[in-house]
């Protein structure tokens, strides 16, 4: 018995257990936790899931087509994807082709970074008709989405309004409003460039339901609105009463997006700026103070035609300032209404926690309450705001969680478990092919070969099954 | 851990020549007419990071990595910039830098783990630095672009700057820059909380 017990310890001893962690997602948030445990523990062997044969999430579907530089960061996450210790598994549904607890049980740890495909409803009627589409979508449509190819937005007409005064409602508007010349030298989809230019919009309006002083957006893209080619503002003077005597009291972001669109709405331009905005073609707006009430129909009821809006009041100021209806109404003719008031993130699976309040898995500092070995990160951890910074923060904090917990031993690490050889398993019993990373740099390639031919970084292939079809050549 | 991230980060270079380029209009060693990687000055080398903007020529980035190393040219002490970086848990990591030599890549060069997600293009926040007082007004100001990034950045401070922004020279002999600590209860949409 001694020697059995001698031999055991021995073996135990000299046995080499890297931990195991599975992440479910790809996007940013993915990809800033898996880099921050490989770089922390020389042990830790990382699987990241996707669902979409193609990597990066919202870099890849989110970003605007012309902020190509934002997009460098996938140079970033392709090292780690090439480190071996990481392996990428596109194609694979999770809540469908596996489920969370099947990745429980292989793995020591799973972190939940699948982000918000799901978006916030206006909940007004007149919300399901024709010409009316979520940002979300609308992105999703024009960046190449396999789910938004259908979109088919109409752009038949003078007036599109965009409810929500972010970052993304401000890259909808730019994309309607920029000149095709300048979009055509993009990763934009060929259909959506297309539809672009023979769009007949002119003229867009940014709607909030509160003040300048509360606006979502960053300056960097509202100072874009500003230099568009071809088109000019229409800031009305009367939204920035009183705004000057705030100024001051005002953190330094705040301030300076506050002045720069006071200067928008007040100056007199110089007359080289007043001959350039009489040439141009197209006008923008942020309107203020108003919420939708009601989605206005034609009278056979299948498309919109205009927005009755709320007029509103603002009660306190700063961040807390709350909208209060006036009872006055104003109705705004329109043929295409995109509400940009948030995505939402949707529950995976019944047997993990999820606050449907606030749309996000209930957590502390990224540990899933009451589940052990559960992690999230990214959006689905903190809501769905936030630039490439923040969620770099967000999951290296997420990862800082596992790690404390592999180092603590509230994750076990000294079992050994069989992590994708078990998976691998399972999903090929079921028929389901998982795209690799190096199938995703086939269809990279080919990707950025055929947008060469129309001087385009890349031309993207729009649907699951050529992505498929190309992964596996 | 350092020989690590100078392999990753040199890797990393090699995708760097195919990308968006950072400006040499803003940059003052062009304004000075002192880049070092202008025909003239081949012989002295500062930093690959500080000109792989303009070297297409070269290999993958290990490689010139190993010919800096065994370079036969004797350090010019006029050259020398000695700069301190503080990272994230407070530890002090000094560095001799040149002059010309990028903040961002140099801490890359030497392990330090500041992130660089748009690669020096101001279209993202991810290098913030906190610069040492002394130093902070020796900087050129910082351009429109920059500032306008710097407002999203996370635990903003009078003298954060971006690392991707900052050249160094002779007079910023001694410059400490300090990255931001991790703070496990940040708020998501970069608000900082008013004093209380």
């Amino acid at each position: 018995l001694k020697v059995y017990m001698l031999l055991r310890n021995l073996s135990s001893a000299f046995s080499i257990c890297s931990p195991k962690v599975c992440i479910v997602g790809s996007g940013p948030a993915g990809f800033y936790t898996a880099q921050h445990l490989i770089k922390a523990r020389q042990d830790v062997e990382v699987d990241i899931y996707e669902r979409l044969p193609v990597p990066f999430g919202l870099v890849r579907f989110g970003v605007a087509p012309d902020h190509p530089e934002v997009k460098n960061v996938i140079n970033t996450f392709t090292l780690t994807a090439r480190n071996s210790r990481c392996s990428f598994y596109g194609n694979v549904n999770v809540g469908k082709d596996v489920s969370i607890e099947e990745l429980q049980q292989a793995y020591h740890a799973v972190v939940l970074s699948y982000g918000a495909e799901g978006n916030r409803r206006m909940g007004v009627p007149g919300e399901d008709l024709a010409g009316v589409y979520s940002a979300k979508d609308f992105v999703g449509w024009y960046n190449g989405l396999p789910s938004c190819q259908e979109l088919s937005p109409d752009l038949n007409c003078e007036t599109a309004v965009i409810l929500g005064q972010g970052n993304v409602a401000l890259d909808v508007a730019r994309i309607l409003l920029a000149p095709t010349d300048i979009l055509k030298k993009t990763d934009i989809t060929q259909p959506a460039l297309e539809a672009l230019v023979q769009s007949q919009v002119r003229r867009v309006l940014i709607v909030g339901r509160r003040g300048p002083m509360q606006v979502a957006c960053t300056i960097k893209e509202f100072r874009e609105m500003v230099n568009l080619p071809d088109t000019r503002p229409e800031m009305m003077a009367d939204d920035f009463e009183g705004v000057k005597e705030a100024l001051k009291d005002l953190p330094r972001p705040r301030k300076r997006l506050t002045e720069l669109m006071m200067k928008t709405a007040l100056e007199i331009p110089s007359e080289k700026e007043q001959e350039r905005q009489s040439k141009a073609s197209r006008v923008w707006a942020f309107r203020f103070l108003r919420s939708p009430i009601e989605i206005l129909a034609n009278p056979d009821n299948s498309r919109t035609v205009g927005i009755r809006l709320a007029v509103n009041r603002l009660e306190g100021s700063g961040d807390g300032a709350r909208a209060v209806p006036t009872g006055e109404v104003e109705d705004v003719t329109c043929g295409l209404l995109i509400s940009s008031i948030g995505y939402k993130s949707l529950p995976i699976d019944p047997s993990v926690p999820f606050d449907s309040h606030k749309a996000i898995v209930p957590n502390n500092m990224g540990r899933v309450q009451h589940t052990a070995g559960l992690y999230c990160s990214g959006w689905l951890k903190t809501g769905p705001t936030g630039v490439i910074a923040t969620t770099m923060n967000n999951s290296f904090d997420t990862a800082r969680s596992v790690v404390e917990d592999m180092e603590s031993g509230t994750v076990d690490v000294s079992a050994a478990r069989p992590g994708s050889q078990s998976i691998s398993g399972l999903l090929e019993e079921r028929g389901v092919k998982p795209v690799t990373f190096s199938n995703w740099e086939k269809i990279d390639s080919l990707e950025m070969s055929r947008g060469e031919a129309s001087g385009k970084p890349r031309e993207k292939l729009l649907t699951v099954e050529e992505m498929l079809q190309v992964a596996r050549k | 851990m350092a020989a690590s991230a100078a392999v990753r980060s040199s890797m990393g270079l090699t995708f760097r020549l195919s990308r968006v380029m950072p400006d040499c209009n803003t940059c003052p060693l062009n304004r000075l007419k002192s880049c070092v990687s202008g025909a003239a000055n081949v012989q002295r080398r500062g930093s690959f990071d500080s000109f792989r903007t303009i070297n297409r020529n070269l290999q993958t980035s290990k490689g010139l990595y190993h010919s800096e190393e065994g370079s036969s040219n004797a350090e010019d002490p006029e050259d020398v910039v000695n700069v301190v970086y503080i990272d994230r848990s407070g530890k002090r990591i000094p560095v001799k830098a040149k002059v010309g030599d990028n903040v961002l890549y140099l801490a890359h060069k030497h392990g330090i783990d500041l992130e660089g997600a748009c690669e020096a293009s101001l279209a993202c926040s991810t290098c913030q630095v906190y610069v040492s007082a002394d130093h902070f007004d020796k900087l050129p100001e910082p351009e429109e672009r920059e500032d306008d990034m710097l407002d999203m950045a996370p635990m903003l401070q009078e003298n954060s700057r971006l690392g991707c922004q900052i050249t160094l020279t002779r007079d910023l002999d001694g410059i400490e820059l300090t990255l931001p600590k991790v703070t496990r209860n940040f708020y998501v949409d970069g608000h900082v909380p008013k004093p209380h």
